[in-house]
């Protein structure tokens, strides 16, 4: 069975699990690539107006998959921790893909909600691969795998190496850079070649080594972001705030970039939540917020992208005088 | 000095329970432009349009002296359940000294919805519960005469007679206190809106009005379109009310359906909760189509999740359900007159299908 995977959204987190427990179970993994101009447009067009551009996106990767599939993996990830959610769209997306006008392969959508405990989860997982192979013990078998190709996944982030980098199976040598600064936002719009305008290469060309969230340790995250007063219960969301959080109090970033998408609605929130805390905070680490969408140009958002590395550079060339 | 945002009959329901409490508060002034180019100067960019006009009213009520802001809470996954943090925050960078008390969902813990109760009122958790009780049914009298006057109003012979005769009756209704006396009030202000001189016999077209909470209830917001099809002889029927929202059953009496027959009927097109209104929403769009409604309105915030899913979702199922609906994104930049051009419009279409059926 070809079962195809929109390279969009939490793609980017969860899929070194989903691609080895798939192909483990003999089926064929058909990726839609990275995104193109064409797929933008396609998402752009077929999507409501009001959504947000990695849906957009997320459209136009379903869209390029038709007519080369037998279905199309879209699980339903409500929540993947207790007492948390995702963003809405994730909870709609299988719906929101069926609603499509084209003809859309069948879809399928087990339900991630972790809130529901582990032995529901389970039970997902095992009915998922049902799809696949009648045997219990083959389908945890091959779930286990997927969890350890994930595992992996993140202990190569955590020893600092992008997402991209490992899809790409890139080698980067930054050691020549003078400066680091720390890459914020979900990981479908930083990870995203073509909606982020190849942010991290441009960085990196600019002589700036590139740090990202998903190069911090999990608890590390979390126990930043518990220093809330109220739980943010939309889990990714968290994930950027703890980020964030961790450059700015240990002040080891020289700078942060935080991108957001047009219009996220969580991130609305969290950007004015983390510019009020690093404020009170008094944080020394100066931070800007770039929103993406559709229109982007290029030139805007890289003149903005080089006057803030600049300010950087100049700011810790000014620090090292007074120092020295 | 104890204040709330603005919203629809907030004031006359929060009213009664702060009466009760015997905490002192004023509501903010009325909602206006003004209100929403203050909440629009301070809010994050696409933060949603509730948001934007909560911290306008909180604005202009602190400046007339407020002290003390109450804000419900939430668990999310709508952006609503964050709205008091981050209101909390913008407030207190603008330079203004309050206090927040943020009343949580009993569903996070009894504590964190009774305890802030508790302090600004000094009673004890039964004495609130008590005063709760008492409260509620005059609270869902205020909705039954809503209904009532959406019922009434496209049938009346002089425009503008069902609103003031809405208006007396819940004038009658914010009187009571005593269980008789709200059932009184309620049948009395039922009688009221009754005795409206109507023309029962009137071909009236009937649209269905579901979206995001705030806008569908708030006049200000939603342009007062509930009165403005009234008016033009359009029946309306909206899909929430305020005590269907905060009622501690989900049985929805108000608006008439279950949170459980609303998700079983919106199944085949969402399966699964997406927070706020998104699956009410369908639910309710799917019940006008099968109840033979003209069509339906939707309308929402700029930037809602949950009601921009349902937007792309809601397309399929008019097409299905062969049902028009108009969609409304409203955020600060909407004018009224833009508004008006495109139900007029909406309506000429649902005329001329009524029409067609007839003949």
């Amino acid at each position: 069975m070809k079962i195809g995977y929109p390279q969009a959204l939490l793609y980017y987190k969860y899929f070194p699990l989903w691609e080895t427990f798939f192909n483990k179970l003999g089926a064929e993994i058909i990726l839609s690539g990275q995104t193109s101009k064409k797929i933008l447009n396609m998402g752009a067009v077929e999507a409501e107006n009001e959504l947000c551009l990695p849906v957009k996106v997320f459209y136009g990767h379903l869209l390029s998959l038709v007519d080369k599939v037998d279905s199309v993996f879209i699980p339903r990830i409500v929540s993947v921790e207790k007492n948390a959610f995702t963003c809405p769209k994730f909870m709609g997306l299988p719906d929101m893909a069926r609603a499509v006008g084209h003809q859309v392969p069948r879809i399928i959508d087990p339900v991630i909600d972790l809130r529901q405990g582990w032995k529901q989860y389970l039970d997902t997982i095992v009915g998922l691969g049902k799809e696949l192979s009648p045997s219990r013990v083959k389908i945890l078998s091959a779930y286990r795998a997927g969890v350890k190709s994930l595992h992996e996944y993140k202990e190569k982030t955590v020893a600092g190496v992008t997402p991209i980098d490992i899809i790409d199976n890139r080698e980067v040598d930054d050691s020549g850079a003078d400066i680091k600064i720390g890459l914020a936002g979900h990981p479908y719009n930083i990870y995203d070649k073509y909606t982020s305008m190849n942010l991290i290469k441009r960085m990196r060309e600019m002589g700036v080594a590139v740090t990202t969230g998903e190069m911090i340790e999990d608890r590390v995250i979390e126990r930043e972001a518990a220093t809330l007063p109220k739980d943010l219960f939309w889990t990714y969301e968290r994930e950027v705030v703890g980020t964030i959080s961790h450059w700015s109090r240990r002040s080891s970033v020289d700078g942060i970039i935080y991108i957001l998408a047009f219009p996220c609605g969580p991130d609305s929130l969290v950007q004015a939540l983390l510019e009020h805390e690093m404020r009170k905070e008094k944080s020394t680490v100066p931070m800007m917020s770039l929103v993406i969408d559709e229109h982007s140009a290029e030139a805007g958002f890289l003149t903005r992208i080089e006057a803030f590395v600049d300010m950087v550079r100049r700011k810790k060339r000014l620090s090292r005088q007074k120092v020295g | 000095m104890l204040t709330f945002p603005q919203m629809g009959n907030l004031e006359r329901l929060l009213g009664d329970i702060l009466e009760r409490l015997e905490v002192e508060y004023m509501p903010p002034p009325k909602t206006t432009a003004k209100t929403l180019a203050l909440g629009t100067k301070h809010a994050p960019e696409f933060s949603c349009l509730p948001l934007k006009i909560n911290i306008g009213n909180f604005i202009e009520a602190l400046d007339a002296g407020a002290d003390t802001l109450l804000m419900a809470g939430g668990k999310g996954p709508c952006r609503f359940g964050y709205y008091a943090e981050i209101e909390d925050r913008i407030l207190k960078d603008a330079g203004y000294d309050f206090e927040m008390v943020t009343v949580e969902p009993p569903s996070m813990g009894f504590t964190r919805f009774v305890g802030p109760i508790k302090r600004v009122s000094g009673k004890s958790t039964r004495q609130i519960w008590k005063i709760l009780r008492a409260s509620f049914p005059k609270c869902r009298g205020f909705d039954f005469l809503e209904k009532k006057a959406l019922e009434t109003r496209c049938f009346e012979l002089n425009i503008g007679d069902t609103t003031k005769a809405l208006k007396k009756a819940m004038d009658i209704l914010s009187e009571a206190k005593k269980p008789e006396e709200i059932k009184e009030a309620i049948d009395a202000g039922l009688n009221v809106i009754d005795s409206v001189s109507c023309d029962k016999d009137r071909l009236v077209l009937k649209v269905g009005f579901v979206g995001e909470f705030y806008i569908l209830l708030e006049p200000f917001v939603n342009f007062d379109v509930e009165e403005w099809l009234g008016n033009r002889g359009v029946m309306v029927d909206r899909s929430v009310y305020i005590t269907d929202w905060i009622g501690p059953s989900a049985k929805n009496p108000v608006a008439g359906t279950s949170d459980d027959e609303l998700a079983e009927i919106a199944k085949p097109y969402l399966g699964h909760s997406v927070g706020g209104e998104g699956l009410p929403s369908i639910a309710h769009t799917m019940l006008y189509a099968r109840e033979g409604f003209d069509g339906v309105i939707h309308m929402f915030p700029f930037t809602c999740m949950p009601d921009t899913i349902a937007k792309a979702i809601l397309g399929k199922v008019g097409k299905d359900l062969d049902i028009p609906i108009l969609h409304f994104t409203i955020d600060e930049q909407t004018g009224k007159a833009g508004v008006a051009t495109r139900l007029e419009a909406f309506l000429d279409l649902l005329a001329g299908r009524r029409r067609a059926l007839v003949n």
